[in-house]
Protein backbone atom coordinates (compact mmCIF):
# COMPACT_ATOMS: atom_id res chain seq x y z
CA UNK A 1 0.00 0.00 0.00
CA UNK A 2 2.70 2.69 1.15
CA UNK A 3 4.46 1.58 -2.04
CA UNK A 4 2.39 3.71 -3.97
CA UNK A 5 2.88 7.19 -2.70
CA UNK A 6 6.52 6.51 -2.70
CA UNK A 7 6.76 5.31 -6.29
CA UNK A 8 10.00 7.92 -7.65
CA UNK A 9 8.63 7.50 -11.22
CA UNK A 10 5.18 8.21 -10.39
CA UNK A 11 3.67 9.52 -13.09
CA UNK A 12 0.84 12.43 -12.15
CA UNK A 13 -1.92 13.92 -14.32
CA UNK A 14 -2.05 17.33 -14.58
CA UNK A 15 -5.94 18.63 -14.75
CA UNK A 16 -6.96 20.73 -17.76
CA UNK A 17 -6.97 24.24 -17.44
CA UNK A 18 -10.34 26.47 -16.72
CA UNK A 19 -9.74 29.50 -17.54
CA UNK A 20 -13.05 30.95 -18.97
CA UNK A 21 -13.41 33.38 -16.20
CA UNK A 22 -10.40 34.89 -16.83
CA UNK A 23 -10.84 35.44 -20.38
CA UNK A 24 -14.14 36.82 -19.63
CA UNK A 25 -12.92 39.32 -17.05
CA UNK A 26 -10.20 40.68 -19.68
CA UNK A 27 -12.71 40.87 -22.19
CA UNK A 28 -14.61 43.05 -20.01
CA UNK A 29 -11.12 45.14 -19.03
CA UNK A 30 -10.40 45.63 -22.59
CA UNK A 31 -13.71 46.87 -23.67
CA UNK A 32 -14.45 49.41 -20.50
CA UNK A 33 -11.05 50.35 -21.65
CA UNK A 34 -12.04 51.06 -25.35
CA UNK A 35 -14.99 52.35 -24.27
CA UNK A 36 -12.95 54.89 -22.16
CA UNK A 37 -11.01 56.02 -25.22
CA UNK A 38 -13.88 56.34 -27.35
CA UNK A 39 -15.66 58.74 -24.50
CA UNK A 40 -12.17 60.71 -24.46
CA UNK A 41 -12.42 61.06 -28.37
CA UNK A 42 -15.68 62.22 -29.10
CA UNK A 43 -17.33 63.80 -25.67
CA UNK A 44 -17.20 67.05 -24.70
CA UNK A 45 -14.71 67.73 -21.51
CA UNK A 46 -16.98 68.50 -18.33
CA UNK A 47 -17.90 66.83 -14.96
CA UNK A 48 -20.25 64.64 -16.45
CA UNK A 49 -17.61 62.82 -18.85
CA UNK A 50 -15.22 63.00 -15.72
CA UNK A 51 -17.89 60.69 -13.96
CA UNK A 52 -18.46 58.44 -16.26
CA UNK A 53 -15.06 57.97 -16.63
CA UNK A 54 -14.29 57.81 -12.28
CA UNK A 55 -17.30 55.32 -12.36
CA UNK A 56 -16.06 52.82 -15.19
CA UNK A 57 -12.48 52.66 -13.29
CA UNK A 58 -14.43 51.93 -10.41
CA UNK A 59 -16.06 49.06 -12.04
CA UNK A 60 -12.43 48.00 -13.94
CA UNK A 61 -11.31 47.97 -10.28
CA UNK A 62 -14.05 45.72 -9.23
CA UNK A 63 -12.95 43.34 -11.94
CA UNK A 64 -9.23 43.46 -11.19
CA UNK A 65 -9.44 42.81 -7.00
CA UNK A 66 -12.55 40.86 -7.44
CA UNK A 67 -11.64 38.18 -9.93
CA UNK A 68 -8.09 38.33 -10.49
CA UNK A 69 -6.86 39.17 -6.98
CA UNK A 70 -9.85 36.61 -6.16
CA UNK A 71 -10.97 39.00 -3.12
CA UNK A 72 -14.59 38.16 -4.49
CA UNK A 73 -13.99 34.14 -3.30
CA UNK A 74 -12.37 35.10 -0.12
CA UNK A 75 -13.56 35.02 3.37
CA UNK A 76 -16.33 37.91 4.51
CA UNK A 77 -14.33 38.90 6.81
CA UNK A 78 -11.13 39.36 4.76
CA UNK A 79 -12.83 40.85 2.46
CA UNK A 80 -14.26 43.53 4.95
CA UNK A 81 -11.13 43.98 5.73
CA UNK A 82 -9.41 45.15 2.94
CA UNK A 83 -12.60 47.11 1.86
CA UNK A 84 -13.38 49.59 4.68
CA UNK A 85 -10.34 50.69 5.24
CA UNK A 86 -10.68 52.50 1.19
CA UNK A 87 -12.99 55.19 3.60
CA UNK A 88 -10.26 57.11 4.49
CA UNK A 89 -9.17 57.68 1.20
CA UNK A 90 -12.52 58.88 0.21
CA UNK A 91 -12.42 61.27 2.97
CA UNK A 92 -8.88 62.48 2.12
CA UNK A 93 -10.14 62.84 -1.70
CA UNK A 94 -12.84 65.16 -0.40
CA UNK A 95 -11.44 67.27 2.14
CA UNK A 96 -8.43 67.98 -0.56
CA UNK A 97 -10.67 68.61 -3.43
CA UNK A 98 -12.37 71.10 -1.68
CA UNK A 99 -9.49 72.68 -0.22
CA UNK A 100 -8.08 72.96 -4.23
CA UNK A 101 -11.06 74.39 -5.06
CA UNK A 102 -10.84 77.31 -2.11
CA UNK A 103 -7.18 77.85 -3.50
CA UNK A 104 -8.43 78.31 -6.82
CA UNK A 105 -10.66 81.12 -5.23
CA UNK A 106 -7.95 82.85 -3.61
CA UNK A 107 -5.38 83.40 -6.65
CA UNK B 1 -1.27 -1.28 13.77
CA UNK B 2 1.16 1.02 15.55
CA UNK B 3 1.36 3.79 12.97
CA UNK B 4 -2.49 3.67 13.31
CA UNK B 5 -2.62 3.70 17.54
CA UNK B 6 -0.38 6.81 17.30
CA UNK B 7 -2.67 8.45 14.56
CA UNK B 8 -5.40 8.33 17.20
CA UNK B 9 -3.74 9.51 19.98
CA UNK B 10 -2.99 12.28 17.44
CA UNK B 11 -6.16 13.14 16.81
CA UNK B 12 -7.70 13.20 20.38
CA UNK B 13 -7.10 16.49 20.12
CA UNK B 14 -10.55 17.10 18.31
CA UNK B 15 -12.80 16.39 21.40
CA UNK B 16 -11.44 19.30 22.52
CA UNK B 17 -13.81 22.34 20.11
CA UNK B 18 -12.01 24.88 18.91
CA UNK B 19 -13.46 28.22 18.16
CA UNK B 20 -12.34 28.68 13.89
CA UNK B 21 -13.51 31.84 13.92
CA UNK B 22 -11.15 33.44 16.59
CA UNK B 23 -7.27 33.82 16.49
CA UNK B 24 -5.52 31.38 18.86
CA UNK B 25 -3.46 29.71 16.89
CA UNK B 26 -3.26 26.71 14.50
CA UNK B 27 -6.18 27.98 12.59
CA UNK B 28 -6.94 30.50 9.94
CA UNK B 29 -10.05 32.71 10.69
CA UNK B 30 -9.87 33.97 7.24
CA UNK B 31 -8.87 31.35 5.23
CA UNK B 32 -5.95 32.46 3.84
CA UNK B 33 -2.39 31.98 5.25
CA UNK B 34 -0.32 34.11 6.70
CA UNK B 35 2.34 35.36 3.66
CA UNK B 36 -1.07 36.14 1.62
CA UNK B 37 -2.61 38.01 4.74
CA UNK B 38 0.58 40.12 4.90
CA UNK B 39 0.47 40.44 1.48
CA UNK B 40 -2.86 41.63 1.37
CA UNK B 41 -2.26 44.48 4.58
CA UNK B 42 0.85 45.56 2.72
CA UNK B 43 -1.37 46.12 -0.26
CA UNK B 44 -3.34 47.95 1.66
CA UNK B 45 -0.45 50.43 2.80
CA UNK B 46 0.10 50.88 -0.51
CA UNK B 47 -2.71 51.76 -1.33
CA UNK B 48 -2.57 54.85 0.75
CA UNK B 49 0.55 55.85 -0.83
CA UNK B 50 -0.61 55.94 -4.48
CA UNK B 51 -3.83 57.73 -3.17
CA UNK B 52 -2.34 60.12 -1.33
CA UNK B 53 -0.13 60.59 -4.79
CA UNK B 54 -3.18 60.88 -6.43
CA UNK B 55 -5.43 63.52 -4.30
CA UNK B 56 -2.08 65.60 -4.26
CA UNK B 57 -2.43 65.77 -7.92
CA UNK B 58 -6.65 66.24 -7.60
CA UNK B 59 -5.55 69.38 -5.20
CA UNK B 60 -3.23 71.21 -7.50
CA UNK B 61 -5.25 70.70 -10.28
CA UNK B 62 -8.06 71.73 -8.66
CA UNK B 63 -6.11 75.34 -7.67
CA UNK B 64 -5.15 76.37 -11.11
CA UNK B 65 -8.00 76.74 -13.85
CA UNK B 66 -8.64 74.67 -17.01
CA UNK B 67 -8.14 75.62 -19.91
CA UNK B 68 -11.30 77.82 -21.77
CA UNK B 69 -11.65 78.43 -25.04
CA UNK B 70 -13.58 81.50 -24.47
CA UNK B 71 -11.16 83.05 -22.09
CA UNK B 72 -7.71 81.31 -23.54
CA UNK B 73 -8.63 81.65 -27.64
CA UNK B 74 -9.96 78.59 -29.29
CA UNK B 75 -6.67 77.19 -30.15
CA UNK B 76 -5.23 75.36 -27.30
CA UNK B 77 -1.53 76.46 -26.51
CA UNK B 78 0.72 75.64 -23.99
CA UNK B 79 0.78 78.02 -20.89
CA UNK B 80 1.92 78.34 -17.31
CA UNK B 81 -1.65 80.20 -16.40
CA UNK B 82 -3.32 77.27 -16.54
CA UNK B 83 -3.60 73.41 -16.19
CA UNK B 84 -2.59 71.39 -19.60
CA UNK B 85 -5.07 69.30 -20.68
CA UNK B 86 -3.73 65.72 -20.97
CA UNK B 87 -4.43 64.56 -24.27
CA UNK B 88 -2.69 67.62 -26.31
CA UNK B 89 0.71 66.63 -24.03
CA UNK B 90 0.77 62.83 -24.45
CA UNK B 91 -0.08 62.74 -28.46
CA UNK B 92 3.33 61.10 -29.68
CA UNK B 93 4.07 57.37 -30.53
CA UNK B 94 7.49 55.98 -31.33
CA UNK B 95 8.52 55.99 -34.95
CA UNK B 96 5.39 58.42 -35.64
CA UNK B 97 7.31 61.68 -35.62
CA UNK B 98 5.09 64.94 -35.82
CA UNK B 99 1.89 62.56 -35.89
CA UNK B 100 -1.08 64.01 -33.78
CA UNK B 101 -2.37 60.51 -32.18
CA UNK B 102 -3.34 61.79 -28.71
CA UNK B 103 -3.42 59.13 -26.09
CA UNK B 104 -2.49 56.16 -28.42
CA UNK B 105 0.69 55.42 -26.68
CA UNK B 106 -0.72 55.72 -23.26
CA UNK B 107 -3.95 53.11 -24.62
CA UNK B 108 -0.87 50.31 -25.54
CA UNK B 109 0.85 50.51 -22.30
CA UNK B 110 -2.35 50.20 -20.67
CA UNK B 111 -3.24 47.14 -22.54
CA UNK B 112 0.25 45.76 -22.53
CA UNK B 113 -0.45 45.99 -18.18
CA UNK B 114 -3.74 44.57 -18.73
CA UNK B 115 -2.85 41.39 -20.13
CA UNK B 116 0.51 40.86 -18.61
CA UNK B 117 -2.03 40.57 -15.50
CA UNK B 118 -3.83 38.03 -17.31
CA UNK B 119 -0.68 35.74 -18.05
CA UNK B 120 -0.55 36.02 -14.12
CA UNK B 121 -3.99 34.83 -13.44
CA UNK B 122 -3.21 32.23 -16.09
CA UNK B 123 0.29 31.17 -14.13
CA UNK B 124 -1.91 31.27 -10.83
CA UNK B 125 -4.48 29.03 -12.15
CA UNK B 126 -1.60 26.35 -13.52
CA UNK B 127 0.17 26.58 -10.06
CA UNK B 128 -3.20 25.29 -8.36
CA UNK B 129 -3.10 22.54 -10.76
CA UNK B 130 0.29 21.71 -10.30
CA UNK B 131 1.24 22.43 -13.99
CA UNK B 132 5.44 23.53 -13.64
CA UNK B 133 5.41 23.77 -17.81
CA UNK B 134 2.81 26.12 -17.83
CA UNK B 135 3.37 28.35 -14.62
CA UNK B 136 6.91 28.69 -16.46
CA UNK B 137 5.49 29.31 -19.96
CA UNK B 138 3.33 32.22 -18.39
CA UNK B 139 5.56 33.82 -15.48
CA UNK B 140 7.55 34.17 -18.81
CA UNK B 141 4.81 36.07 -20.72
CA UNK B 142 4.15 37.97 -17.52
CA UNK B 143 7.71 39.22 -17.33
CA UNK B 144 8.06 40.35 -21.21
CA UNK B 145 4.69 42.23 -20.17
CA UNK B 146 6.05 43.99 -17.73
CA UNK B 147 9.67 44.49 -19.31
CA UNK B 148 8.01 45.96 -22.52
CA UNK B 149 5.98 48.61 -19.95
CA UNK B 150 9.15 49.87 -18.35
CA UNK B 151 10.34 50.43 -22.11
CA UNK B 152 7.28 52.25 -23.26
CA UNK B 153 7.74 54.20 -19.78
CA UNK B 154 11.50 55.16 -20.46
CA UNK B 155 10.25 56.25 -23.92
CA UNK B 156 7.44 58.18 -22.59
CA UNK B 157 9.95 60.10 -19.73
CA UNK B 158 12.84 60.81 -22.06
CA UNK B 159 10.02 62.27 -24.78
CA UNK B 160 8.58 64.50 -21.92
CA UNK B 161 11.95 65.38 -20.76
CA UNK B 162 13.02 66.38 -24.65
CA UNK B 163 9.55 68.51 -25.12
CA UNK B 164 8.44 69.41 -28.61
CA UNK B 165 10.94 71.24 -30.93
CA UNK B 166 9.33 74.61 -31.03
CA UNK B 167 9.38 74.80 -27.23
CA UNK B 168 6.85 77.46 -25.50
CA UNK B 169 7.44 81.20 -25.01
CA UNK B 170 6.67 81.96 -21.56
CA UNK B 171 6.51 85.69 -20.05
CA UNK B 172 7.50 85.69 -16.29
CA UNK B 173 8.09 88.50 -14.03
CA UNK B 174 11.42 88.99 -12.95
CA UNK B 175 12.35 92.38 -10.30
CA UNK B 176 9.31 93.89 -12.06
CA UNK B 177 10.06 93.69 -15.52
CA UNK B 178 8.68 91.25 -17.75
CA UNK B 179 11.27 88.14 -19.81
CA UNK B 180 10.12 86.19 -22.36
CA UNK B 181 11.62 82.51 -22.10
CA UNK B 182 11.43 79.59 -24.14
CA UNK B 183 11.26 76.25 -22.54
CA UNK B 184 11.81 73.03 -23.92
CA UNK B 185 10.58 69.98 -22.39
CA UNK B 186 10.32 69.44 -18.70
CA UNK B 187 12.38 68.92 -15.34
CA UNK B 188 11.25 69.43 -11.70
CA UNK B 189 11.69 73.32 -11.99
CA UNK B 190 9.99 74.21 -15.35
CA UNK B 191 8.33 72.42 -18.09
CA UNK B 192 6.57 73.56 -21.38
CA UNK B 193 3.66 72.08 -21.52
CA UNK B 194 2.03 74.12 -17.86
CA UNK B 195 2.74 75.26 -14.63
CA UNK B 196 5.81 73.61 -12.64
CA UNK B 197 3.49 71.31 -10.46
CA UNK B 198 2.53 69.58 -13.73
CA UNK B 199 5.91 68.13 -14.48
CA UNK B 200 6.56 67.32 -11.00
CA UNK B 201 3.40 65.40 -10.50
CA UNK B 202 3.86 63.11 -13.57
CA UNK B 203 7.52 62.66 -12.46
CA UNK B 204 6.94 61.56 -9.15
CA UNK B 205 3.50 59.29 -9.86
CA UNK B 206 4.13 57.40 -12.72
CA UNK B 207 7.81 57.47 -11.61
CA UNK B 208 6.70 55.92 -8.24
CA UNK B 209 4.58 53.08 -10.40
CA UNK B 210 7.15 52.60 -12.52
CA UNK B 211 9.45 51.74 -9.68
CA UNK B 212 6.90 49.23 -8.52
CA UNK B 213 6.69 47.59 -12.20
CA UNK B 214 10.14 47.13 -11.81
CA UNK B 215 10.24 45.30 -8.93
CA UNK B 216 7.88 43.32 -9.60
CA UNK B 217 9.58 42.02 -12.61
CA UNK B 218 12.09 41.53 -10.20
CA UNK B 219 10.02 39.31 -7.92
CA UNK B 220 8.79 37.67 -11.55
CA UNK B 221 12.22 36.70 -12.27
CA UNK B 222 13.30 35.37 -9.03
CA UNK B 223 9.12 33.35 -8.83
CA UNK B 224 10.29 31.87 -12.99
CA UNK B 225 13.68 30.80 -11.75
CA UNK B 226 12.28 29.16 -8.39
CA UNK B 227 9.84 27.23 -10.19
CA UNK B 228 11.67 26.29 -13.11
CA UNK B 229 14.35 24.77 -10.81
CA UNK B 230 11.21 22.60 -9.55
CA UNK B 231 11.25 24.26 -5.83
CA UNK B 232 7.57 24.97 -5.63
CA UNK B 233 6.83 21.62 -6.99
CA UNK B 234 9.26 19.96 -4.16
CA UNK B 235 7.09 22.35 -1.48
CA UNK B 236 3.64 20.49 -3.07
CA UNK B 237 2.31 24.37 -3.99
CA UNK B 238 2.81 27.34 -5.69
CA UNK B 239 1.51 29.54 -2.99
CA UNK B 240 4.76 31.66 -3.90
CA UNK B 241 3.10 32.79 -7.15
CA UNK B 242 0.15 33.88 -5.80
CA UNK B 243 1.28 36.24 -3.41
CA UNK B 244 3.50 37.90 -5.99
CA UNK B 245 0.58 37.76 -8.51
CA UNK B 246 -1.51 39.76 -5.63
CA UNK B 247 1.47 42.11 -5.97
CA UNK B 248 1.38 42.11 -9.85
CA UNK B 249 -2.52 42.72 -9.70
CA UNK B 250 -2.08 45.48 -7.85
CA UNK B 251 0.32 47.05 -9.76
CA UNK B 252 -2.11 47.20 -12.65
CA UNK B 253 -5.01 48.27 -10.62
CA UNK B 254 -2.95 51.72 -9.74
CA UNK B 255 -1.95 51.84 -13.40
CA UNK B 256 -5.87 52.11 -14.20
CA UNK B 257 -6.39 54.48 -11.70
CA UNK B 258 -3.46 56.78 -12.83
CA UNK B 259 -4.50 56.26 -16.26
CA UNK B 260 -7.80 57.61 -15.76
CA UNK B 261 -7.16 60.50 -13.79
CA UNK B 262 -3.47 61.69 -15.16
CA UNK B 263 -4.47 60.76 -18.90
CA UNK B 264 -8.24 60.55 -19.09
CA UNK B 265 -9.73 63.25 -17.10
Amino acid sequence: MSDDSHGTHEVREIPPANTGLIWRTFFILSAITAVEFTLAYFMKAGGFRTSIFVIMTLVKAFYIVGEFMHLKHEVKSLIWAIVVPIIFIVWLLIALITEGGSIFQLR
Amino acid sequence: MAATVTHNTLTTDSDQVFDKKTWMGGVEPMKVSYGKLMMWFFLISDTFTFSALLVTYGLIRYSYPAWDPIIHGEVFKFSNLYWPTPEKVYNSVPFLHGIDLPLIFVGIMTFILIFSSVTMVLAVEAGHRMDRKDVEKYMLWTILGGITFLGSQAWEWSHFIHGTETGTTISELVNGKTVQTTIFGANLVANQYGPPAFADLFFFITGFHGTHVLSGVVLNVLIFYRASTGLYEKRGHYEMVEKVGLYWHFVDLVWVFVFTFFYLV
